[in-house]
């Protein structure tokens, strides 16, 4: 048995590294100052932490210092950048282009900017979960002001080809925003060889405290801005009032030192188990399927779906010792599966039968064994209960049964 | 969110899991919901001919745990009562008995149903005029 509660839902959030927090403790009491305080010492020291904390950031992802205002986290840098863009070059078009396997706080403000005045193309995908290249250069219009595309999604850890994606939007003066929550810190991001104009990032998925994130908007060549959502005392270049976070921006500075030394080791580390996880499930177990494009993936990342066993379900046979996360949505009352996974092609059976596993800076070897025996008892238990797998052993064509759908 | 001690216990100790001849006269089967809404439940009941008493239920289901302990909480339920008895199982009755939160109620109705459509099958196997 194991002794702690295995952890393998590093996408959802990640430990706050040891290492981050002693940096961040001097500032919730001896350093207490604040940053705009220009006329006393304490505002100068927090000033001083909150610099080199950005320069930390930057560093990490090639750009400027000055480039990065510093928000709440992802989703208010995702709102920031989308509604920003709209606002401030509203006079040059309304039109935005995303896609439909964006995370919910990409969507979700494309929406409020359609009930704005916007409109909005959301692009499918690929079966693997990569933009189609033609399909995106068919939909900017001279109407489009901006491009809307993840680095790594969130669900399946597949990386979408941003370079090719930066060189489109360049050819048609067309903005370029991502959303790089899930890549930064994990593997080398650079939004300027890309050429992304604006991208969005978190410091909790990185090993950092939860409550602070980043946007970065490019300066020069060209030079952007956004409107800014939060009024008030003008910080952050005038873009994003609001008193600094600044123990936590000490901490996503940290974390963001510790990702770039441990990058390249980590991502070795971390594919290898990751490998052995998915391998060892698929050789132990039939009708296995791995979700999206395994190439170019997130090393530490796979979505996997067990047919004919429902997800939520699977996990209760493991849940008190290791945590993943499932793209089953039983508890929500509109009992709808990942729609990430349906946009890749999935039928919502599949769907429902998904598991994602994100493995992380403390995840071990024992971990990931222990792990694979979990999976295989686990599924091996719920196919005994599934009636669908008994039918699907007798022969039964499952695809063509007509089914009670009222439920 | 956290299961109730009941669900738990119908989850890591389902009872009656298993597959009853469907081809039996004295066997009926329901088999409702579907693969794409994440809930199917089959569930089958055995009666004594002579007595008109369930003498045996069996469930298999697909879907999340609540889902699991309602049908298995149905089976336990069923066996020794008679069919008209077996009519009268309310969805709430589960609900109550399993402490099911609101988002979880959609199992408990799946397993009225299930209940339902068995009964149903057996009786138009047996030409037994429905009375309910």
């Amino acid at each position: 048995m194991s002794k702690r509660l295995i952890y393998l839902d590093n996408n959802a959030t990640t430990p706050t590294d040891p290492r981050v927090v002693e940096a961040m403790l001097p500032y919730f009491f001896e350093k207490s100052g604040n940053p705009a305080s220009r006329n006393h010492p304490f505002g100068w020291v927090a000033e001083e932490a909150v610099d080199y904390a950005r320069e930390q950031i930057a560093d990490l992802i090639h750009v400027d210092p000055k480039e990065i205002i510093f928000t709440s986290g992802a989703t208010e840098a995702d709102n920031l950048a989308l509604k920003g863009v709209f606002e401030m070059y509203r006079s040059k078009g309304n039109h935005i282009i995303t896609a439909k396997t964006e995370h919910k706080a990409v969507l979700d403000s494309c929406k409020k900017i359609e009930k704005m005045g916007g409109e909005i193309t959301y692009l499918e995908v690929e079966h693997d979960g990569r933009i189609n290249l033609e399909a995106l250069e068919a939909a900017i219009k001279k109407e489009t002001i901006l491009v809307s595309i993840m680095w790594a999604n969130n669900e399946t850890g597949v990386i979408q080809d941003m370079k090719a994606i930066g060189d489109i939007c360049k050819k048609h003066g067309v903005l370029l925003m991502s959303d790089a929550t899930q890549a930064v810190g994990k593997i080398d991001v650079d939004p300027k060889a890309a050429g992304v104009h604006l991208m969005a990032f978190s410091s909790h998925k990185m090993y950092g405290p939860k409550g602070v994130g980043a946007l970065y908007v490019c300066r020069k060549n060209p030079r952007v801005k956004v409107t800014a959502q939060m009024d008030g005392g003008g910080h952050e270049r005038g873009m994003r009032s609001g008193t600094l976070n600044v123990p936590g921006i000490v901490g996503f500075g940290k974390a963001a030192k510790l990702a770039k030394e441990e990058m390249a080791t980590e991502a070795a580390r971390l594919s290898a188990l990751r490998d052995k996880l998915q391998n060892q499930l698929l050789a132990n177990l039939e009708e296995v399927y791995v979700n999206g494009n395994q190439e170019h993936r997130m090393p530490h990342v796979t979505n996997i779906s067990f047919k004919h066993v429902e997800g939520e379900g699977l996990m209760m046979t493991f849940n008190q010792e290791i945590a993943v996360s499932s793209g089953s949505a039983c508890t929500s009352a509109s009992l709808e599966p990942s729609y990430v996974l349906v946009a890749l092609g999935l039928g919502d059976d599949l769907a429902h039968s998904s598991i994602r596993f994100s493995l992380g800076r403390f995840t071990t070897e024992e971990d990931v064994d222990y792990a694979i025996e979990a999976l295989t008892n686990g599924v091996r238990h719920m196919r005994d209960l599934s009636p669908i797998w008994e039918m699907y052993k007798e022969g039964i064509d499952l695809e063509n049964m007509v089914w009670d759908n009222q439920h | 969110m956290a299961y109730s001690d009941k669900v738990l216990d119908h989850f890591k100790h389902p009872r009656n899991v298993g597959t009853l001849d469907k081809d039996k006269k004295n066997v009926g089967t329901g088999l409702v919901g579907a693969p794409e809404c994440g809930d199917v439940m089959r569930l089958q009941i055995e009666v004594d001919e002579a007595t008109g008493i369930i003498s045996d239920a069996k469930f298999k289901t697909f879907g999340c745990g609540s889902a699991i302990a309602s049908s298995s909480l149905a089976t336990e339920w069923l066996k020794g009562k008679t069919v008209d008895e077996a009519m009268a199982i309310d969805n709430m009755d589960i609900v109550e008995e399993l402490a099911l939160p609101p988002v979880k109620i959609h199992c408990s109705v799946l397993a009225e149903d299930a209940i339902k459509s068995a009964i149903a099958d057996y009786k138009s196997k047996n030409n037994v005029t429905a009375n309910a």
